[in-house]
């Protein structure tokens, strides 16, 4: 079975800057992959790329086989996608928000009330349903993001940063919804936390200065350093001494 | 790509954008001020009781004026806004087109300018009250004026896309208006005469005012509703190539 994400030899300057530089990997159906590195590593640059969003200076990425630039609406059809921030229009309502883009991934009628439904249902919203989005708190706003993502039930999904600006319960909510769609999709998360891909990844990626330093499993990763932390294998991995050499 | 321009697609981002005037206060100062400019400018400069003349002439003259100010104002948020608030990325990634976000957010704007043209109507129940003005000529006139909004909306949503700071938008969507309003008065045609007076006619042609006119005179040719068409679909265009060229700046 071909993989749901194929990216090969992605590259994106800035000017003369190399944000990311020939990334290549795929990712499988039911692979959480974990996708880390420093600030301004190009993580969200990639991911960026990936949704069709920043045109890519060299390379390609294919989401379920059709590819992100020339095919771009069947590629986005199978994507869900949290861009960096989790944008959203603030002046509209969280259910308002939802049936927009439910209307322009092609639903109506009943079918269109009800995948809004299941995703309000899943990031639990039911409560701020007929809010302003701009009047909501960070964490709710985040939980909007995810919803829009989640809304198509995508076969590939594109997370950057899900859990930013949760709290803690909300945080085992996401990582546990995460765990169980798991089995039907490829899914690529960019997070800070570490423990985050303990609990949810079976992949991680770590990238650093727009390149691919590192792809295992978080188990494989934690024994490259002798006290056996993921957290110690970043560090060491990522630190400016480590880069430079 | 695949699947082909969507109307349906197109609709839902006017639906939105449409709704997004009226909660915020843009909508209410847009249609205020537009009222209040083209009344004082038709009553007051445009001498409206003073002609004794029961037409819209003085209305219409200044129409294209006030549209050339205010149109800029309503456009240079279009883009900008979704770059600030990062929406872009979202709208930008869902399942559509980028021409049929851009023909969407220009519907909306132009639905916009078509309801505040219609809340002028009391002009025209003020010169039925006053005496027989012709009617038919009136309609014409608003269908040149509705087309002219559009022409410089065209415009403003491209400037918005090319440019992430509000004020340089309005700048340049003004300048560019003013031009395709003033490029067939003596005082442009005049200037470039003097170089080409081929240059001279040419410029004529593609006035906005000129075309203008001639609705407000009670005629609609087809060459004119040609032109308007060509004129927006050039400028969405455009809009489209700047959108996919700078989204991610
Ligand atoms: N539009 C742009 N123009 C110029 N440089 C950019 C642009 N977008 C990103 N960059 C640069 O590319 C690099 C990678 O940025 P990116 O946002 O992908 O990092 P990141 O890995 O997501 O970081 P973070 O963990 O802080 O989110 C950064 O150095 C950033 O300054
Ligand atoms: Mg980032």
């Amino acid at each position: 079975m071909a993989a749901l994400i194929e990216i090969e030899g992605l590259t994106k300057r800035f000017g003369a800057f190399t944000a990311v530089d020939h990334v290549s990997f795929t990712v499988a159906r039911g692979e959480v992959l974990g996708f880390l590195g420093p600030n301004g590593a190009g993580k969200s640059t990639t991911m960026r790329m990936l949704a069709g969003f920043v045109t890519p200076t060299a390379g390609g990425a294919r989401v379920c086989g059709h590819d992100v630039q020339t095919d771009a609406v069947a590629a986005r059809q199978n994507l869900g996608f949290l861009p960096e921030g989790a944008p959203t229009y603030p002046e509209m309502t969280v259910q308002g928000f939802l049936r927009f883009v439910a209307g322009i991934r092609g639903y109506a009628g009943r079918e269109r009330s009800e995948r809004v439904e299941r995703a309000i249902g899943l990031t639990t919203l039911a409560e701020a349903r007929l809010q302003p989005i701009e009047t909501l708190s960070k964490g709710f706003k985040r939980r909007v993001g995810l919803a829009q993502a989640l809304l198509h039930d995508p076969p590939v999904l594109v997370l950057d940063e899900p859990t930013d600006g949760l709290d803690p319960n909300q945080k085992h909510e996401v990582r546990g919804l995460i765990t169980r769609m798991a089995k039907e999709k490829a899914i690529v998360i960019s997070t800070h936390i570490l423990e985050e891909v303990d609990a949810v990844c079976s992949r991680a990626i770590i990238i650093a200065r727009g390149r691919v330093i590192a792809d295992a499993t978080p188990a494989e990763l934690a024994q490259r350093h002798p006290s056996g932390k993921l957290d110690d294998v970043f560090r060491a991995m990522t630190e400016p001494k480590a880069l430079a050499a | 790509m695949s699947d082909g321009f969507s109307v349906r697609r197109t609709f839902a981002i006017t639906r939105r954008e449409l709704a997004g005037y009226f909660a915020t206060p843009v909508a209410a100062v847009f249609i205020v001020i537009f009222l209040v400019l083209q009344g004082v400018l038709t009553f007051n400069l445009g001498g409206f009781f003073d002609r004794d003349q029961a037409d819209l002439v003085p209305f219409f003259g200044f129409l294209p004026w006030v549209f050339v100010l205010l149109v800029p104002a309503l456009t240079m948020r279009l883009w900008a806004e979704e770059r600030r608030l990062g929406t872009i990325e979202l709208l930008l990634t869902l399942p559509l087109r980028q021409s049929e976000a851009v023909v969407g957010k220009f519907l909306a704007a132009w639905a916009f300018c078509a309801i505040a043209l219609a809340l002028t109507f009391p002009f025209w129940i003020t010169v039925n009250l006053l005496g027989h003005p012709d009617n038919a000529t009136i309609a014409c006139g608003y269908v040149g004026g509705l087309l002219v909004a559009g022409a410089f909306l065209a415009i403003g949503a491209a400037a918005s896309a090319a440019s992430k700071n509000q004020v340089i938008a309005f700048v340049l969507a003004l300048v560019i208006c003013f031009i395709f309003a003033a490029a067939s008065y003596p005082l442009v045609t005049d200037f470039i005469s003097r170089g080409s007076p081929a240059l001279a006619t040419f410029a004529r042609r593609l006035s906005v005012i000129e075309r203008f006119q001639s609705f407000t005179r009670g005629v609609i040719e087809a060459r004119d509703l040609i032109y308007f068409v060509t004129f927006i679909g050039f400028w969405l265009f455009l809009n489209t190539v700047v959108v996919d060229h700078r989204k991610a700046d």
